[in-house]
């Protein structure tokens, strides 16, 4: 780079990086859109046969047919309700015991090691006995998705409220702040941008675990559809749930990082 | 406690563990006085102004402090999530929360067109101004400033000094400042206090007129860095 573009890239500031973030780079969707054309031809030559996996085409169509009979939106009502309510009972959960364990040294004693325990269990492999305890019906599922939002949750909230910056706490102190005034301004927002980071986390495991919950036993759902489509070898409508899911994973991170844009403007000045 | 004091402190002696940092210490600041308290580090001079903040209550001795006591501290702790207006009236209680007035404070410290600046957004001189802008808009009768020009360059320091000695001159609350730096306290002290092994061994009065030139007191200069134990100092 010569002196001169050195020097003009320094005098040239945020104005550029921002229209560059607005006008996205167009070239970076030449290979997702050829692969998909390299996916279109082999189905359409036979290379790639229906029964292992369907053509573009095909689950487009298929998607249009079970979105008209109304049986994509049942299910994806079904299973957006699921994680909408194990969500909340595990963040419920989570927010609490990490608050608690967070503020008083008792509730850190009392609480902190036995969740740390259970943490390690790979929650997945909990099924079996959900079912047991459980049986095949909505709880299970539920406590499944509860229980993956909890873990990550739980851990980011209590070392964010274990991280507060003591000076601030003393500087507020010296201001007359009262224990309650301290919670509210200084320890509860400072725990903010370590929660979202757990919220971010624990939303992408409230998806995976809805899934697998769905996958081992479901009468409706997203995991349903695609279950009963494997018996009729329909691959293109095994394909549509699997872009629905998808899609919901990705609608909830951006939904995340709108709150995060939202409340943490103070870090970006 | 008696009449014309701020603060009368008598016979403080503060612990830690089995180390006695301030050993039966005695302090009277008058209504009003600017006093530095100088020493080397460990000599207990933060200890001293943590006691006479409230923020370390687990002491012996008589410790009085009359009226409201406000704390700017080396780092401005501002709290990031609080706009700067905000921040400044943080110490204020209920209705006293008011934008105008922070607008008012924050003009006095030449920061009333950055009301609504994020704290990351100051540069250090700028946040520690906001600092000294929230400890006055208390209107203390006692500010207590922890080094609050120590992490500052050279040159935000200077205008720092002015700053502070106008601000006191409108406001009048009695100033501790506590420093290790010699200059500073003969610049901006009435009376400059040498703390050594938890006691005031020595203190030097200072003419009272403002703005000082170092070149006029060579010799409380002088006789100060001795107290602090420099013997082969230069002149200034």
């Amino acid at each position: 780079m010569s002196t001169v573009e050195l020097l003009e890239r320094v005098a040239a500031p945020p104005a550029t990086t921002r229209n560059k973030r607005r006008l996205p780079d167009l070239r970076r969707w030449l290979s997702p859109i050829a692969l998909v054309a390299l996916w279109q031809v082999a189905s359409a030559t036979g290379i790639l046969p229906p029964d292992k996996l369907s053509s573009p085409w095909t689950v487009l169509r298929a998607g249009v047919d079970t979105a008209r009979s109304g049986e994509l939106g049942d299910a994806f009502a079904v299973s957006i309700t699921r994680v909408g309510i194990g969500f909340v009972c595990g963040a419920a959960v989570a927010l609490v015991l990490g608050i608690v364990a967070g503020l008083s040294d008792w509730g850190n004693v009392l609480i902190d090691p036995p969740v740390q325990m259970l943490r390690t269990l790979p929650f997945l492999g909990l099924i079996p006995l959900f079912i047991l305890w459980f049986g095949i019906g909505e709880q299970p599922k539920i406590v499944l998705v509860a229980l993956g939002v909890a873990f990550p949750l739980y851990l980011n909230v209590h070392s964010g409220i274990r991280n507060v910056d003591d000076q601030l706490v003393e500087a507020t102190t010296a201001l007359g702040f009262t224990r309650w005034e301290r919670l509210w301004h200084v320890v509860l927002p400072s725990a903010v941008p370590q929660t979202l980071v757990g919220l971010r986390q624990s939303l992408g495991i409230a998806w995976l675990a809805l899934i697998v919950g769905e996958t081992v036993n479901a009468d409706a759902g997203l995991g349903y559809l695609i279950n009963n489509a494997r018996e009729f070898l329909r691959t293109d409508v095994i394909v549509v749930g699997l872009v629905v899911y998808a899609v919901l994973g990705l609608v909830t991170d951006a939904l995340v990082r709108l709150i995060e844009r939202r409340a943490l403007r103070w870090r970006r000045g | 406690m008696a009449e014309g004091l701020t603060v009368e402190v008598r016979g403080l002696t503060k612990r830690f563990a089995d180390r006695e940092v301030l050993s039966r210490l005695d302090l009277r600041i008058g209504t009003g006085e600017f006093v530095a308290l100088l020493g080397r580090s460990g000599s207990g001079k933060s200890t001293l102004l943590r006691v006479l903040a409230g923020l370390d209550a687990d002491v012996d001795g008589q410790v009085g402090v009359h009226g409201t006591v406000s704390v700017a501290f080396q780092q401005p702790r501002l709290l990031p999530w609080r706009t700067v207006w905000r921040n400044v009236v943080l110490g204020l209680r209920g209705r006293g929360r008011d934008r105008a007035l922070a607008g008012q404070a924050l003009a006095e410290v030449r920061l009333a067109d950055h009301a609504d600046a994020w704290p990351r957004t100051l540069s250090g001189g700028e946040a520690q101004r906001v600092s000294l802008a929230r400890a006055l808009v208390r209107e203390p009768d006692l500010l207590l400033l922890d080094e609050p020009f120590g992490a500052l360059d050279a040159l935000t320091r200077l205008a720092m000094h002015s700053l502070v000695v106008d601000l006191w001159e409108t406001h009048r609350p009695s100033v501790l400042l506590v420093t290790h730096d010699v200059d500073e306290a003969l610049l901006l002290a009435d009376r400059v206090l040498i703390l050594d092994g938890g006691a005031i061994v020595a203190e030097h009065e200072l003419a009272n007129a403002r703005p000082r030139r170092l070149a006029d007191h060579l010799d409380v200069r002088a006789r100060v860095l001795t107290d602090l134990g420099v013997t082969d100092h230069a002149p200034a």
